[in-house]
């Protein structure tokens, strides 16, 4: 075992009164979320949009589907990354007013690995996959916005069709989607 | 503030008050630490240079104030943002009735030096983060008793930082700040010794903290069951979308508690769910889980122990986890955490680049060095560094949006960018499974600052 302080040793700078001293070291966070950003892989249908280039913890990701319900749309997530990542998951919220079985007006997203399934080992990129999954295979099962997920799933033709006019810019029932094609 | 350095002149009471801690430092013994020298040295260390801060003034601060106090620590210091409650007054007993919405460190700091008055406890009403490495460098030792995953991994990232290593990597021991962490959740708990550098960190062992609670976004939309999901419901939609007091959702604040109460209520009875009560939305909100007094009472006594035992050297301390769980019988047992060899907070030890002449290096030079250097071999380095205790992204090329506004930064020499002697510069690349720190050491001393 180390002997940590010998007896007679003062501490030599503290400073009680100061409320000081810029932080010195990045926190973890901070490291864990470099790393994904350095790595991120995105599909081609993805980018991702920094405001500000010195804050790596809040930026958009932008899904343009190619195939699919969606496909021709453009859909803006915020992405915000908290002091305990990757303890827990970052915050990401639809910026797109979207006709979604799983994605709700005020732009909540239903996927699993943003809230219960979350683990450490996921990454920024897990989370852009999922997101770009859901596009290519709404869930009717999990349901955000039910009427579209009724829709969906007792006529599939009606649902394509409202995609296509809600991402137009239409009236869908009695909620206004704004036009959001690329 | 004045720090009390008439403690020594109160030796002689204090033998008498202190008579059985001084047969444990003044004997040796058969069991005593190796590195153990018995001798009345030992307590007035304690009492007259140790410095001890502890984090947190509820439940586990209360009982470790008066444990420290009352082992002969003398020079306290405790740090608290909060303010006292009815509802803390049933076990965090420095605290009285017309003591309720003052604040907490005060409170306590008050009640213990009066009580015992050889001690002398500072109190520190503001966040931890209010305070950086000039506060938190003069203590010998740092007891936590937090109820937050984020505030330990705070002061746990602090305290590693104020760990010194000598150019061979080897780590100076006068910088070390040990932490003594205890946590306790209903009849468990648990403490820890932390030697930061050493032995297992919080991040280390982020895997022991038992996740959120969280439901799916939909069971809580469509298919509600339990009043929690009620709850998370009303928190997590309708809080955002009607924003009833437009400020974010405090739950401290009775009204905020109050509002989620009667919406959580409505829905409840809309999906004929029971057993809601505003003590339950009050747990979900701020993830209370009930305190269990007696368990306070011992992990703090653990963790009290262990810092005696960590300032004396009079026994071996803790290696380096203790588990307690008196739920169902009494059960505990004790294990050395492991590090995780690529920790992000404590296995980053700086890696030094030396730099010929930080006025004519650029980044793009660095870059470069980082891509050659055997010690490297990097393919597509992402760098960022604290300035003034801000983020700076210096250069990352794999984002489009970020390498459009960095690119100018690479023409610039180190000195122009403002990168100092010393200067750790954060580095992720596809090569390393984490963020590297680099240190950067300039050759030569004059740097023109632009
Ligand atoms: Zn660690």
């Amino acid at each position: 075992m180390i002997k940590l302080f010998s007896l007679k040793q003062q501490k030599k700078d503290g400073d009680t009164n100061s409320k000081s001293g810029p932080q010195k070291k990045a926190s973890a966070a901070q490291l864990r979320i470099q790393r994904d950003i350095n790595e991120l892989n995105l599909p081609k249908t993805c980018t991702t949009d920094f405001p500000d280039p010195d804050d790596l913890l809040n930026f958009k990701l932008i899904i343009c589907p190619d195939e699919g319900f969606y496909k021709g749309g453009r859909f803006v997530f915020n992405f915000r990354v908290g002091p305990n990542y990757p303890h827990e998951p970052p915050k990401v919220k639809c910026e797109t007013q979207v006709y979604h079985p799983n994605i709700d007006l005020e732009g909540n997203v239903c996927l699993n690995i943003l809230r219960e399934d979350w683990k450490p080992v996921l990454t920024i990129n897990s989370i852009v996959y999922g997101l770009q999954y859901l596009f290519l295979e709404p869930n009717p099962e999990d349901p955000l916005n039910k009427e579209a997920a009724d829709v969906l799933q007792s006529n599939r033709r009606l649902f394509e069709h409202n995609v296509a006019k809600a991402m137009r810019g239409n009236y869908i029932g009695s909620t206004f989607f704004e036009r959001c094609l690329k | 503030m004045e720090v009390n350095n008439s403690s020594v002149e109160h030796l002689p009471q204090l033998s008498k008050r202190f008579g059985h801690l001084r047969k444990i430092t003044e004997r040796p013994g058969p069991f005593c630490h190796a590195n153990f020298s018995a001798s009345p040295e030992n307590l007035e260390f304690l009492s007259t240079t140790c410095k001890i801060l502890i984090i947190g003034a509820g439940g586990l601060g209360c009982e470790l104030l008066k444990d420290v106090a009352l082992m002969g620590f003398n020079d306290i210091h405790v740090i608290d943002m909060d303010t006292i409650e009815l509802s803390n007054l049933n076990r965090q007993f420095l605290f009285r009735k017309n003591d309720i919405g003052f604040s907490k460190a005060e409170r306590a700091a008050a009640f213990i030096n009066a009580r015992v008055p050889t001690c002398h406890v500072t109190p520190h009403f503001c966040k931890i983060q209010d305070y950086g490495e000039e506060f938190y460098r003069q203590f010998h030792i740092i007891i936590c008793g937090l109820d937050s995953v984020v505030a330990r991994r705070w002061i746990n990232g602090m305290v590693l930082s104020l760990v010194k290593y000598d150019d061979d990597g080897s780590i100076e021991q006068e910088s070390v700040i040990p932490i003594i962490d205890g946590g306790t959740e209903g009849f468990k708990g648990n403490a820890r010794i932390i030697i930061p550098g050493l032995s297992a960190c919080i991040d280390c062992t982020l895997d022991l903290f038992p996740p959120q609670v969280t439901y799916p976004l939909c069971t809580l939309a469509n298919t509600p069951r339990l009043p929690e999901h009620c709850i998370e419901y009303v928190r997590v939609i309708q809080w955002e979308k009607e924003n009833p007091f437009k400020a974010p959702l405090d739950g401290d604040d009775p009204q905020h508690i109050l509002w989620i109460y009667e919406k959580s209520l409505e829905r409840a009875s809309q999906f004929n769910i029971s057993g809601l009560s505003y003590r339950l939305v009050q747990g979900v909100i701020k993830h209370i889980i009930p305190a269990v007094a007696s368990t306070n009472a011992v992990i703090a006594a653990a963790c009290a122990t262990e810092a005696f035992k960590v300032a004396t050297n009079c026994y071996e301390f803790l290696n380096n986890y203790m588990v307690f769980n008196d739920g169902d019988g009494i059960y505990t047992y004790t294990y050395a955490a492991e590090r995780k060899p690529d920790c992000l907070a404590c296995s980053n030890i700086p890696r030094s680049v030396s730099i010929e002449d930080p006025n004519t290096t650029t980044l793009e030079d660095l870059i470069k060095q980082l891509c050659e250097d055997q010690e490297f071999q990097m393919k597509s380095p992402g760098l960022t560094t604290l300035i003034d205790g801000k983020s700076k992204t210096l250069y990352m090329s794999t984002v489009k949006s970020i390498e459009e506004r960095t690119k100018c930064n690479l023409t610039c020499s180190l000195g122009e960018l403002g990168l100092k002697d010393g200067q750790e510069i954060m580095v992720a690349d596809p090569t390393t499974p984490n963020t590297i720190i680099i240190k950067l050491k300039y050759n030569t001393n004059e740097v023109e600052m632009k």
